[in-house]
């Protein structure tokens, strides 16, 4: 068994607006391990990124507390960091100050040298000194994965990074997370709406209801990588999710 | 390329003076008169002197402006209360025309210098300050986040993600607001001074009627303004601020 890296015990979260109390998450209990590719599906509003975001430690949550390596997160870390969709680029900063932004920490060589290894990690290479507004959406999103490992963190939390990419790109940066994960076995937890990409991507896939978000269940994603789309198994595990969140697969 | 725009600029000043030969008369002096007149201007040293004392009220009224109004809107706008509060005043102080604002400026500073930057720092602060604190508040959450994220310092945070986000909207600012005080120094130089170029154009029309000096005035003022305008809008152009002006 491995060891856990990130648990949320019982969290509620209750947003208020306008004097009404509005409940976004019930009850969520669960275990991230280390080095795991979770991914959190479920219905549009249904809280994933809100308990992306309380993971993250951007909000506190309602009740319930939320343990990294057995501390409550308090706030946000650079051990663990947040990717956007390819929208949290810094427009000012070149390819080159995105990805060095925040090693501000290092030596000057240790520095050049990370920006230089993550560039070619994520293909980037001859664009270094590149304004993000001249880069596609699929380069931006690379640029902002790269920015995030560039720090060295044990968890990154991808907030349905490619929800914003033509389908083509999408599944191209799908592969290229997998290797990326591959080489670096950061735990990652992945936030979407897209069952297809849960099931080719994940170790383990929550499902979430429609809100208030409670976890209705959490499968097992056990193909070894690289999957194949069209194996009975992969549209086994599909199918379930899909009548787990009450949509059948046919339109 | 750039001919063709002063090709018809040179050809609507020949119709003025073909006009104002027509009809000779006092309504306007023609162009050659008033190039005569810059030429007057600038043998008695006064084009000079006039337009570095126009100029230096400009700069104090408006450096003063930008140090003190950029800093305290960043604030304002980065802490909600501190908006709530100000608000109110800010909204009533606003709409009040710098040029009001005239009879007191002289009351405190009497006929001079002060009493005309005063009025320029006055029209300058109030377009900033909102420029500052609009700006702060449109700094899209993900950049605060991202830098939180990266766990900057405060001093590191302002430096690296607010100062670079904002920049672009405050040159904008910046720019209108010295186009406004270079329109509010002239008014203010024809009641609070005696020297400048607003007062240049007080000053030929009560000493003799002199309109090929006003227009000579309006003139300089004109080219002057456009000049600023031009150094101001260059700043735009540096790579690391475009992207707030592009449209993607």
């Amino acid at each position: 068994m491995l060891e856990t890296k990130l648990s949320v015990e019982h969290v509620n979260m209750v947003f208020t607006r306008d004097a009404k109390s509005m409940p976004v998450l019930e009850e969520i209990d669960l275990d991230v391990r280390t080095g795991e590719f979770l991914c959190i599906v479920g219905p549009s509003g249904c809280g994933k990124s809100t308990l992306l975001n309380l993971m993250g430690g951007f909000l506190p949550p309602t009740s319930g507390s939320i343990r990294i390596d057995g501390e409550i997160v308090r706030g946000p870390d650079p051990r663990r960091i947040f990717v956007f969709q390819e929208r949290g680029v810094f427009p000012w900063l070149t390819v080159e100050g995105n990805i060095g932004f925040g090693l501000f920490k290092l030596s000057r060589a240790e520095r050049d040298r990370r920006i230089a290894h993550y560039i070619q990690m994520v293909g980037l290479k001859g664009f270094e000194q590149t304004y993000p507004n001249e880069l596609s959406g699929g380069m931006k999103q690379r640029l902002e994965v790269a920015r995030a490992l560039a720090v060295d963190p044990d968890v990154l939390f991808l907030d349905e990074p490619f929800g914003a990419l033509d389908s083509i790109t999408r599944l191209t940066m799908r592969s290229e997370l997998l290797r990326i994960w591959e080489t670096e076995r950061n735990t990652i937890i992945f936030v979407t709406h897209d069952i297809d990409e849960a099931v080719q991507l994940a170790d383990r896939v929550a499902v979430m209801s429609n809100r208030p978000g409670r976890i209705q269940q959490i499968v097992d994603i056990d193909i070894p990588h690289p999957r194949d789309i069209n194996s009975p198994r992969y549209l086994e595990l599909r199918a379930g999710i899909y009548k787990q969140i009450g949509l059948a697969h046919q339109i | 390329m750039r001919l063709r725009p002063l090709a018809f600029l040179g050809a609507l000043l020949l119709l003025w003076q073909i006009a104002v030969s027509r009809h000779p008369g006092h309504l306007l002096p023609g162009p050659l008169e008033v190039l005569r007149g810059i030429f007057e201007l600038a043998q008695h040293g006064l084009l000079l002197k006039y337009i570095v004392a126009s100029l230096f009220r400009v700069t104090w009224g408006f450096a003063l402006a930008a140090v003190l109004a950029i800093p305290l809107g960043l604030l304002i706008g980065w802490y909600s209360r501190a908006e709530m509060a100000f608000n109110p005043l800010i909204q009533i102080l606003r709409p009040i025309s710098p040029l009001a604002w005239i009879p007191i400026a002289i009351l405190w500073f009497g006929v001079g210098d002060l009493a005309a930057i005063f009025l320029i720092f006055l029209c300058c602060f109030f377009p900033l300050l909102l420029t500052a604190i609009q700006a702060v508040r449109s700094i899209p959450e993900v950049y605060v986040n991202a830098g939180r994220n990266f766990g900057l310092s405060p001093t590191a945070m302002v430096a690296h993600v607010l100062y670079p986000a904002v920049i672009p909207q405050l040159i904008i600012g910046l720019r209108i607001t010295l186009g406004v005080a270079w329109l509010v120094v002239v008014a203010a130089e024809m009641i609070a001074v005696s020297s400048g170029l607003g007062f240049l154009i007080v000053d030929a029309r009560n000493a003799g009627n002199r309109y090929d000096l006003v227009v000579a005035g309006m003139v300089m003022i004109g080219i002057i303004g456009w000049l600023l305008d031009i150094g101001m809008r260059s700043l735009e152009r540096v790579k690391s601020f475009r992207w707030g002006y592009s449209e993607d």
